[in-house]
């Protein structure tokens, strides 16, 4: 019973975890900027491109255990050049503005982004494993695990707690909280508004940015990453609730799971799954699971 | 307005002896000039669908399973009963999508649509996976011609049903269920109040587009001889609300001319930058979108008022 289980279990949620970092950004800009950005699914591929082409770079000059670094370090460079860049250039013009033209101007960016992301590392694909050797295998119960999993398990449980602390319990956490319920009010006594707007978005490209270096050793990095991951994280926080972090957790595992039984018992129905649980959670609850009409967001 | 759809008839009636090659340019900037008019329609009444790619590979898929499986091989036919299965399924699934609004009824249509897609891809046996299905010629009034001549008659037959649609469409937007739909977005309650259904409205609008977008994928599935189950992917979706937003949603040509101007970028920037072609169209809907909100129909309208109006 646990040996048959068990690896089911730790394949649903390792690939919850990878699927909640990308979703859970989607979900804070959306609960924040009041975007529904198309583009986020680039951020993801470029986080994956970056980290395997500086992995290899550092594994070939004789330091492996650096490419592991760069898991980190490429989505931070990438949400520090571009998330202030795009918010300032391109999404403030949007506020306020209908919802058809809002994701219209990050498709927009999306189109902008997958080409350039050719020009610069090309069609071929690319992958990596230096990650996972490094990091090894366990045996458990009779059953080999790949270290590499409990990782990214970890990373997720870490990344998830620290969003909540941050937005609970911080001061900026709280600055956002005040802007996402009256921008106005906040602004009249004096919170800087736009700075919250850039952050968030940062931190949401961040986010997406972390989900694809994470995901890089475990798949192959092609053209049209980005415009795959973009509609599971899209599914993934519609099922949680657009805007609701705890959402975004319970769908990404809900998700998880739902796609590694369905590896285990009818592989070719894999990618049906995440849109089937989709449309019927939109059928029956329009806003999500956790996620109401009035309810407050964050 | 039916200045521009003549001319451009005009236009397109000349390209196959002209520049024989842009013959089939023309045949899929309409097929995808009658998808986007669909989502130009709802775009009206405020509502944004990035699934609209489904109806236009139901309607390529009908085309193929109709050759296939029930033997029917009359281009006629075939763009007819291709139609009719289109607007069916647009009918059954907007009896759903009636119930939401804006970024609900967007999400709801790429859920089904990429289900849809999923299913294209995986059920080999009976969708051919990813290779997709070959379409044949079709025969026209029982006779089978050589490609050549066949892809002649069927951009002179995509010309007619372009202006037939235009013209239908137009009538349409301008009659009491047309005028009714801009209000869904303006103020739905108000609507309400005058005892007309939002819901039917909307509905109706629904299924319209939906078969406008199914005839589209027929055509396009005719002209290519091949469907794939990428025709259903999100970013065909988005292509088409692109198309909507980029020619300008004031009225129908502007489907059209948007169509055609992405294609004809399309054409030539394979040639001078294959990579970069997807973030020419990006950026171009940028300007758009900041600088001209009405589209390029837009624009040709002010041009023309600025030319008739006194000095």
């Amino acid at each position: 019973m646990f040996t048959t289980y068990a690896p089911l279990v730790v394949d649903g949620l390792a690939d919850a975890a990878l699927i909640f970092f990308v979703a859970v950004g989607l979900t804070l800009v959306f609960s924040v900027v009041r975007i529904l950005n198309v583009a986020h699914g680039s951020f993801y591929a470029l986080g994956a491109y970056l980290s395997v082409v500086i992995g290899a770079f550092l594994a070939g000059r004789g330091w492996p255990v650096l490419s592991l670094a760069a898991l980190v370090i490429s989505p931070l460079a990438i949400a520090l050049s571009l998330g202030p860049l795009l918010e300032r250039t391109m999404l403030r013009w949007t506020y306020g503005r209908p919802e058809a033209l809002q994701i219209l101007v990050t498709f927009g960016l999306f189109l902008i982004l997958e080409d350039l992301q050719k020009l610069i590392f090309g069609v071929q694909p690319y992958s990596q494993n230096t990650p996972m050797q490094l990091l090894g295998t366990s045996r458990i119960g009779g059953i080999v695990y790949l270290n590499y999993q409990f990782l990214l398990i970890g990373l997720a449980l870490v990344v998830g707690i620290s969003l909540r602390l941050l937005l609970k319990r911080s001061r900026i956490g709280k600055l956002i909280v005040a802007v996402v319920a009256d921008e106005e009010l906040a602004r009249t006594v004096g919170i800087d508004a736009p700075r919250v707007f850039v952050l968030a978005f940062s931190v949401g490209v961040f986010l997406a940015a972390l989900g694809g270096a994470l995901a890089s050793p475990t798949i192959g990095v092609a053209p049209g990453l980005g415009a795959e991951i973009m509609v599971l994280a899209f599914a993934v926080a519609a099922i949680g609730g657009l805007g609701q972090i705890e959402g975004a957790a319970f769908a990404a595992i809900l998700v998880g799971f739902a796609r590694a039984g369905a590896i285990y018992f009818a592989p070719e129905f894999q990618p049906v799954v995440p849109y089937l649980v989709m449309v019927a959670v939109l059928i029956v609850r329009p806003y999500g699971l956790f996620g109401s009409v009035g309810l407050r967001r964050i | 307005m039916f200045r521009y759809v003549f001319s451009l008839a005009v236009v397109a009636a000349l390209l196959p002896i002209g520049v024989p090659w842009l013959a089939f340019v023309f045949t899929i900037a309409v097929s995808k000039g009658l998808a986007a008019l669909g989502v130009a329609m709802l775009l009206r009444g405020g509502l944004i669908s990035i699934g609209h790619a489904l109806y236009f590979a139901i309607g390529a898929y009908a085309v193929a399973f109709l050759m296939r499986e029930a033997g029917i091989a009359d281009l006629l036919l075939l763009l007819v009963c291709a139609t009719l299965i289109t607007t069916i399924a647009g009918l059954v699934v907007g009896a759903f999508m009636v119930r939401y609004r804006a970024i609900f009824f967007a999400m709801l249509n790429l859920a089904i649509s990429m289900v849809f897609f999923a299913l294209l891809s995986k059920l080999y046996y009976f969708t051919g996976g990813t290779d997709g299905l070959r379409v044949a010629t079709p025969t026209i009034l029982t006779i089978q011609l050589s490609r050549s001549t066949f892809d002649i008659i069927l951009q002179m037959s995509v010309l007619i049903l372009m202006i037939a649609s235009a013209l239908l469409i137009d009538r349409y937007l301008k009659s009491p269920l047309g005028e009714a739909l801009r209000a869904i977005d303006s103020n739905e309650v108000r609507l309400e109040y005058l005892g007309v259904s939002a819901r039917g409205t909307i509905w109706a609008a629904y299924t319209v587009s939906a078969g406008l977008a199914g005839l589209g994928g027929a055509i396009s599935a005719v002209a290519i001889g091949h469907v794939v189950p990428e025709m259903s992917y999100w970013t065909v979706s988005g292509q088409l609300v692109l198309i909507a937003v980029l020619g300008g949603i004031g009225g129908v040509p502007g489907a059209f001319i948007g169509a055609f101007f992405l294609e004809l970028v399309q054409t030539f920037a394979v040639g001078l930058a294959a990579e970069a072609w997807n973030a020419i169209i990006g950026l171009s809907l940028l300007i758009v979108i900041f600088f001209l909100p009405e589209g390029l129909y837009g624009l040709i309208q002010r041009l023309e008022r600025l030319r008739a109006s006194p000095k």
